[in-house]
């Protein structure tokens, strides 16, 4: 743990919002837990393309980064054929906001995956010639064959762990359906690479499928976003890598203990965006599991815990949870290091005031939840030709949007229905929609807005 | 003062009750595997099960405990000395409080309350236990004990461990969950097995000093105890002894009761400590003190919530309580109220009438004063218990009521919380409860009117506190002068 010295890590704070009250027979105890990470070495969100150099996890300069780009090379992507280019100029982009001495590669995806840069089966260390170099060899990059992300993944996978770097990084790029695999192919290289490295994922284009897109970044613990023009590649790759060279610390796990008798009805993260942790509980020690988060930077994330506590008559009070962030020791031998801890409790009264009061925390993000829910159910129906259902499930989208404030997914669904009043919840479908518009709203209908404090 | 016994590893079935012989391994009744039942630390705090012996019940002169800061001090302008016929008092209010002791002897309450819950197993039936009496120090009367933090509530008044973070604790690790019998408690005051919040201190009190005896329970119904009192007994300038009761009721639905019940009971009672030595007059020291309370309860306000606290409901409105008090000194007993907690005068003679020396400052209390409702009507309302007047920073204006008496008769002084008088409610009531030896066992007996009021629900914390007024026969030496 020599490294992890205060000038690297950040500092993690929990703080648990909840009403604790529960009326007689009462068992579901829910809890908004805010998790914030701060100071350390990050930058607060500035870029990072002038930081000093950092020769990988060389003692006191900040954790170990590697990077590996795979880009797109299917034959589609020559059609129209600026967005090869624009993928080109894109990952030239990233390159250039890699810091020095972070570890990098290209790939280039077809049916097969392809490591252009360095080429030699292992990543290499940034600084102006290997950045130069790289982007050399972008320009030789053609389309031509298919599509198989399961292998550009594993490529990834090794190529990220032939070097010790604990901070571990992919961004994908895909403009097209993953034809040359099978899903379950796909769904097996997710699986493996799951706790190994965070991906991000981006689908240019319209002709992805956003669920596969959005598979690929929930399983890797990054986002998933569209750019439907290529000319917008850039800006966002560099966002991309910006935001990757700003973590500091990764591998951080939310790690639930619950007492005896208590079940776990759901582990959440429900903002920045939604994504239900529930299944990826990894047994640790008694009572207690831990729930991947990935790698963290100068962030704040929130999650909602919902347990089943044991029935206990009035007047008693128990410890319903007690998360915690939990930082593995890196040899994975010695006991993980706590990060930070909060406490989830119950009490149980007879003061119905207190008892049915909401923490607003909590109805907040329920109600993101149930925003992101009805936008997929909404347009799973509209697909299916189901107008009447997808028109009540938008429509309720629409009032929950606007009810919570959450103004960036109020105005992509208005591109999808046309509100008649966002109070009640009373729209029309559009009678033609863009397909970007459709897939942009599916693609984003998981971000969620933080409660107005 | 409290009985220590060792006791066999396990004399009952953890399960189900039934006594058990020696060497055991399975409970004959149930089959519950007593291997199973972990070894109880040696070094546990046992219980008492039995009450003190009220040998202090002797005359009240001998049995005074003198304070240690019984002077006037000389930078202060020198009390003036009332004359019992100068009734009602001045506001003489702003004096800062500074306060000493006043030690508070926590004794577990043997019997009562409900069966813990238990997840994991049974429940531990009665235990054998016994806790040295232990005083309460005073960073637990400031408050800071309960700042924000009721980490350690208790499930189960009957069972005796301590989990509040006294500074002779032993370390957290030999605490043993008594509500699952089987986890260890964490740092944080719950079972590491079952998650159950630990007995805090607070949760059951008892004092007995002299002559004079009080009873806090956190009741059945409530997460923690919200009341809080102050006994403690001092001299007048003639020498003549003065005994004080404050019993504070923290208000539920504002934030932090229960600082704010210590804080008013801690307060008042240092000021009347302060007051009362110097000469001023009995109900003229309980004006004052009532207001020094509440200065205490409206400080609370500015003070920040426990950080880790993010509870709306609670922190809406500023501490609040409720205060009554009693002043036995000399010839004289002085009541002084703020809210709906009560004092009851029950002759030692039965057959004499018993009194309510208090009127509510309570909804009900109002309609019936106005003549709007009888009594009946008025606390069958379900506002009959909204009180109108409170400490606290969110009070309208502070009314501090007090009455002086002269008993002709021997007789207890009841000063309790509405946790016990909703049992009790009228002064025959109320009389009936009081076993016929309170007199002369007052802490019993405070235990008994505790005890009445769990066997009627127990849905509120339930204080008493129980000051037996001798009247000396004429010509016993008294120092007191008559007027």
């Amino acid at each position: 743990m020599a490294n992890f010295s205060k000038s690297t890590v950040p500092q993690f704070s929990v703080e648990v919002y909840q009403n604790a009250f529960l009326p007689e027979g009462g068992r579901e105890v829910n809890a908004i837990v805010t998790v914030t990470s701060t100071g350390g070495g990050t930058t607060g969100g500035t870029p990072l393309a002038d930081a000093g150099p950092s020769p990988g996890s060389g003692a006191g300069q900040g954790p170990g980064a590697a990077v590996v780009l795979m880009v797109d090379c299917s034959g589609s992507m020559d059609y129209p054929p600026t967005k090869m280019r624009n993928a080109r100029d894109a990952t030239a982009a990233a390159i250039d906001t890699l810091r020095e001495g972070t570890r990098f590669a290209v790939v280039a995806g077809t049916h097969v995956a392809k490591d252009v840069y360095p080429g030699d089966g292992r990543l290499a260390v940034a600084d102006a010639q290997t950045k130069a170099r790289a982007k050399d060899a972008l320009r030789k990059l053609s389309a031509g064959g298919g599509t198989a992300i399961g292998t550009w993944l594993r490529l990834a996978d090794r190529l990220l762990n032939s070097a010790d770097a604990s901070i571990r990084h992919g961004i994908l790029l895909t403009d097209g359906r993953n034809e040359h695999e099978s899903p379950e192919d796909l769904r097996a290289a997710v699986e493996s690479c799951a706790g190994r490295f965070t991906c991000d994922a981006r689908g240019v284009g319209t002709d992805w499928e956003v669920k596969e897109v959005t598979g690929i970044a929930a399983g890797l613990l990054g986002t998933a976003d569209i750019v439907a023009d290529p000319s917008g590649l850039a800006a966002d790759f560099t966002r991309m890598m910006e935001n990757a060279m700003g973590k500091e610390v990764a591998d951080v796990a939310l790690r639930l203990w619950t007492p005896v008798g208590v079940e776990i009805r759901f582990v959440k993260q429900v903002a920045p965006t939604v994504a239900d942790l529930t299944a990826r509980r990894t047994e640790a020690g008694p009572r207690a599991g831990d729930y991947p988060t990935g790698s963290w930077g100068d962030e704040s994330r929130d999650y909602h815990v919902c347990v089943l506590v044991p029935e206990a008559g009035i007047g008693q009070e128990m410890l319903a949870a007690r998360v915690s962030l939990i930082l593995p020791d890196p040899s994975g031998a010695g006991t993980p290091q706590t990060l930070s801890q909060g406490l989830v409790r119950a009490v149980w009264t007879d003061d119905m005031v207190a008892s049915t009061s909401i923490n607003p925390q909590v109805a907040h993000y329920t109600g993101q939840a149930e925003l992101a829910q009805v936008i997929q159910q909404g347009l799973d129906a509209r697909k299916s030709g189901d107008f009447d259902g997808a028109t009540a499930k938008l429509g309720r989208a629409v009032q929950l949007a606007s009810a919570s404030g959450n103004q960036d997914t109020a105005k992509l669904l208005s591109k999808v229905v046309d509100v008649v009043d966002a109070a009640t919840g009373t729209v029309r479908l559009k009678a033609k929609v863009a397909e970007a518009d459709e897939m942009t709203l599916e693609t984003r209908s998981t971000k969620t807005v933080r409660v107005k404090k | 003062m409290s009985q220590s016994h060792q006791q066999p590893a396990l004399s009952k079935c953890p399960g189900c009750e039934e006594p058990l012989d020696a060497g055991d391994l399975f409970c004959g009744a149930c089959g519950y595997d007593l291997s199973a039942v972990p070894a109880r630390p040696g070094d546990r705090p046992t219980m008492a099960i039995t009450v003190p012996p009220a040998g202090a019940a002797a005359p009240a002169a001998e049995a005074v405990r003198w304070p240690a800061a019984a002077e006037t001090d000389s930078s202060d302008v020198p009390a003036p000395v009332h004359r019992p016929a100068d009734l009602p008092g001045t506001d003489s209010g702003g004096r800062p409080l500074t306060g000493p002791e006043h030690g508070q002897q926590p004794v577990p309450e043997p019997t009562g309350g409900p069966g813990p819950v238990s997840a994991a197993g049974p429940v531990g039936g009665a235990e054998s236990s016994a806790v040295p009496v232990r005083h309460d120090d005073r960073a637990a009367q400031d408050g800071a004990e309960h700042a924000g933090d009721f980490a350690l509530a208790a499930p189960d008044p009957r069972t005796a461990e301590h989990a509040a973070a006294a500074p002779a604790a032993p370390a957290a690790g030999a605490k043993v969950c008594v509500a699952c019998r089987s986890g260890r408690v964490d740092p944080d005051g719950y079972c590491e097995n079952c998650g159950h919040a630990q007995p805090r201190e607070r949760d059951h009190m008892e004092q007995e000093l002299g002559s004079v005896a009080a009873v806090s329970d956190r009741g059945l119904r409530h997460h923690r105890n919200e009341d809080s009192f102050a006994v403690s007994s001092t001299a007048l300038p003639d020498g003549s002894p003065a005994v004080v009761a404050i019993v504070c009721d923290g208000v539920s639905s504002a934030s932090r009761p229960d600082e704010a019940s210590a804080a008013a009971a801690s307060a008042a009672n240092e000021s009347l400590l302060e007051s009362l030595p110097r000469g001023t007059h009995p109900q003229q020291a309980m004006h004052e003190a009532i207001v020094a309370a509440s200065e205490a309860v409206n400080a609370l306000a500015q003070e920040p919530a426990g950080a880790m606290e993010h509870d709306a409901h609670r922190h809406q409105n500023a501490p609040a309580c409720t205060l009554v008090g009693a002043i036995m000194a000399g010839e004289l007993l002085i009541v002084g109220w703020v809210g709906d907690s009560r004092v009851y005068w029950v002759p030692e003679d039965r057959t004499q009438p018993t009194a309510r020396l208090t009127e509510d400052d309570s909804w009900a209390a109002q309609m019936v004063a106005a003549g709007l409702m009888n009594e009946a009507e008025a606390y069958a309302d379900e506002r009959a218990h909204a009180i109108t007047g409170w400490l606290g920073a969110d009070a309208y204006e502070l009314e501090p009521h007090t009455a002086a008496f002269k008993p002709d008769r021997p007789g207890l002084v009841v000063v309790c919380t509405d946790g016990l008088w909703n049992y009790a409610e009228s002064a025959e009531e109320m009389a009936a409860a009081v076993p016929a030896d309170a007199q002369q066992h007052p802490l019993r007996a405070a235990q008994v009117l505790v005890g009445h009021a769990l066997d009627g629900g127990g849905h509120d914390n339930v204080t008493v506190a129980l000051v037996p007024f001798a009247v000396r026969p004429q010509g016993a030496g008294s120092a007191c002068e008559t007027v």
